[in-house]
């Protein structure tokens, strides 16, 4: 394809590996066309507790990996004009701009244009007793008092505006993650905002890149049913987008993974409800008409893509302060392994109710039955296969934190007081975060775009 | 020529996602023989009798016909969401799995087909 944009991801979430960006760079650097790199690490957590550290430090809120996601592929970016565009501002976008002020001055990359886009930050003025909750959370309560975070998801167009304007670095907080992936697509374009099918195939680019290796082998491999060739070095994707919205999903040469219709197929429908009506700020993307042709090794052609007006309203997501939640964990290995990790349950349920722990608790085998069962144990009846190893792990939750506290310390008391041979006990105690969404007009949101000090003119 | 009864892993992939309370899975055929079989046999009903233990309200099935693939939403499936449920697997990514676990029947051909063409 001829005038195509390379657009490629860096990092699919807050945690991806490090060194993932630099095979996405070097391949757009040397195809000598134009192109942008995107990075999502915004979870709903990240976000929040960003705003939690911001408080105690204003420095601090941003995405914790920045510089070193950043730092390797600055240079070479600034070089080849490829763009870089995060949602890795978080917390704290402004204190992020600084951040890699500081990189791209030790660099040697003077002025370096850096863009940042806030206005997602709604905590300090959001009326939720004036908001509709948004359907997926109705029945569940809101906040009582305290908000930690409140952010809504703003779209593409703030982000092409500052590559418009010569960005060389787009710092956002909370948007939509496809937008990362629209935003320079419509700017190098030339999109019309209203060009329903063009801004839904951009959604779509965005979409699939959005999780960095889950287009390309990541989370992916089931031996001997889909073989992933060296998941070590999976290579992160770009896309090869032409002007009408057609993309080639590929990966750099030499890289491991594997880019192909099934790959492409689970990432379309990944977090996808009704497939006709995928919302996002910037469209409603229909994807029941797109079709995923193989053009080549680790080359597939997605079309089809189509859209309608975007939704009036935004999505918000509110964080507030949830329970305490403790897991406590022991092992059990050898013979008769799963009948002494049953009797360290039996005997941990005893426990709790004898010291009068009233949480809300939850028994597992992992090994045997875990992750598929209710918190009731509905499937404990069924036959479990008598295992060599099995983790006997108790989950509890309150808002109580010594109650929670308490019963931690009855799976470490198992040590003395349980069955023969356990082993490896490990306990953690995390104070929840819960969010609600909310839908907001939009016109009570008003993003803003200004370039870092150093940026320049 | 003969039917067997295996997991729908045999046939088909999927992968899982959520959003609060709500769990997506995709189904996906391995091949075209295959799709009729997905159609037929991986129904609403069946999905949920796989989650009705863990509270799912409803099941809904949107069939892709261009991808050759289905999409289950299943809601109020993860006791609360990543934020509130004591599961060791707060999102329930897991459960593409669960779905998989579901008994097809497949002509052994087909099958035979299908296991010929991973060796490869």
């Amino acid at each position: 394809m001829s005038n195509t944009f390379l657009m490629g991801c860096g990092a699919g979430f807050s945690g991806d590996r490090v060194d993932a960006p630099l095979s996405v760079v070097e391949a757009i650097a040397a195809s000598g066309k134009p192109g942008a790199i995107m990075f999502e690490t915004l979870a709903e957590r990240t976000l929040a507790l960003g705003q939690e550290a911001r408080r105690t430090n204003p420095e601090a809120g941003y995405e914790p990996l920045l510089a070193e996601l950043v730092g390797p592929i600055l240079t070479t970016c600034a070089r080849h004009h490829i763009p870089i565009v995060g949602n890795f501002g978080a917390a704290n976008p402004p204190a992020a701009a600084r951040l890699i002020r500081r990189l791209a001055e030790e660099q040697g990359l003077p002025e370096l244009r850096i863009a940042v886009i806030s206005g997602d930050d709604i905590r300090d003025t959001i009326d939720l007793d004036s908001l509709e909750i948004w359907e997926g959370d109705a029945g569940l309560a809101g906040p009582s008092n305290e908000i930690i975070a409140a952010n809504v998801y703003l779209g593409a167009a703030p982000i092409a505006a500052a590559l418009s304007k010569g960005a060389q670095v787009v710092i956002t907080g909370r948007v939509a993650d496809p937008s990362l992936a629209l935003g320079p697509l419509a700017a190098h374009f030339g999109w019309d905002w209203s060009d329903w099918d063009r801004i839904a195939a951009g959604t779509l680019v965005g979409h699939l890149l959005e999780c960095g290796a889950q287009v390309t082998g990541g989370y992916f491999a089931d031996p001997g049913y889909k073989d992933v060739p060296r998941p070590e070095t999976i290579g992160f994707p770009l896309a090869e987008v032409a002007e009408t919205g057609e993309m080639v999903i590929t990966k750099a040469a030499g890289t491991g993974g594997v880019v192909d219709a099934r790959t492409v197929k689970e990432q379309i429908l990944y977090e996808v409800h009704d497939p006709a009506a995928y919302l996002t700020p910037d469209v409603i993307l229909d994807v029941t008409d797109v079709d995923v042709t193989e053009i080549g090794p680790d080359r597939v052609l997605v079309r089809g893509a189509r859209g309608r007006q975007a939704p009036t309203r935004l999505k918000a997501t509110v964080s507030f302060p949830g329970s305490w939640l403790g897991e406590a964990e022991i092992s059990y290995a050898g013979p008769n392994a799963l009948a002494r990790a049953r009797l360290a349950a039996e005997t941990i349920r005893k426990r709790l109710d004898l010291r009068g722990l009233a949480v809300q608790k939850r028994l597992d085998l992992i090994g045997a039955l875990s992750a598929f069962d209710s918190e009731a144990g509905d499937l404990q009846a069924e036959p479990m296969s008598d295992l060599r190893e099995v983790r006997m792990r108790l989950a509890v939750s309150s808002p109580d934190k010594g109650a929670v506290e308490r019963s931690l310390q009855e799976v470490l008391a198992l040590y003395c007081c349980g069955p023969a041979g356990g082993g490896g006990v490990r306990s953690r105690l995390q104070n929840r975060i819960r969010t609600v969404s909310y839908l907001v007009p939009r016109n009570a949101v008003s993003p803003q775009l200004i370039f870092e000090p150093g940026s320049a003119a | 020529m003969s039917d067997v009864r295996v997991e729908l892993h045999e046939i088909a992939h999927a992968r899982a996602g959520d959003k609060g309370n709500r769990l997506n899975v995709s189904v996906i055929a391995y091949g075209p023989e295959v799709w009729p079989i997905l159609l037929e046999q991986v129904t609403e009903e069946r999905v949920h009798r796989l989650f009705r233990h863990r509270g799912a309200t409803k099941v809904k099935r949107y069939v892709l016909t261009k991808l050759q693939a289905l999409n289950f939403v299943i809601d109020d499936v993860l006791e609360g969401g990543v934020n509130a449920s004591l599961n060791v697997d707060t999102h329930g990514k897991t459960n593409s799995f669960r779905v998989l676990s579901l008994e097809v029947t497949v002509p052994e051909e087909v099958l035979s087909r299908l296991r010929q063409a991973r060796r490869r």
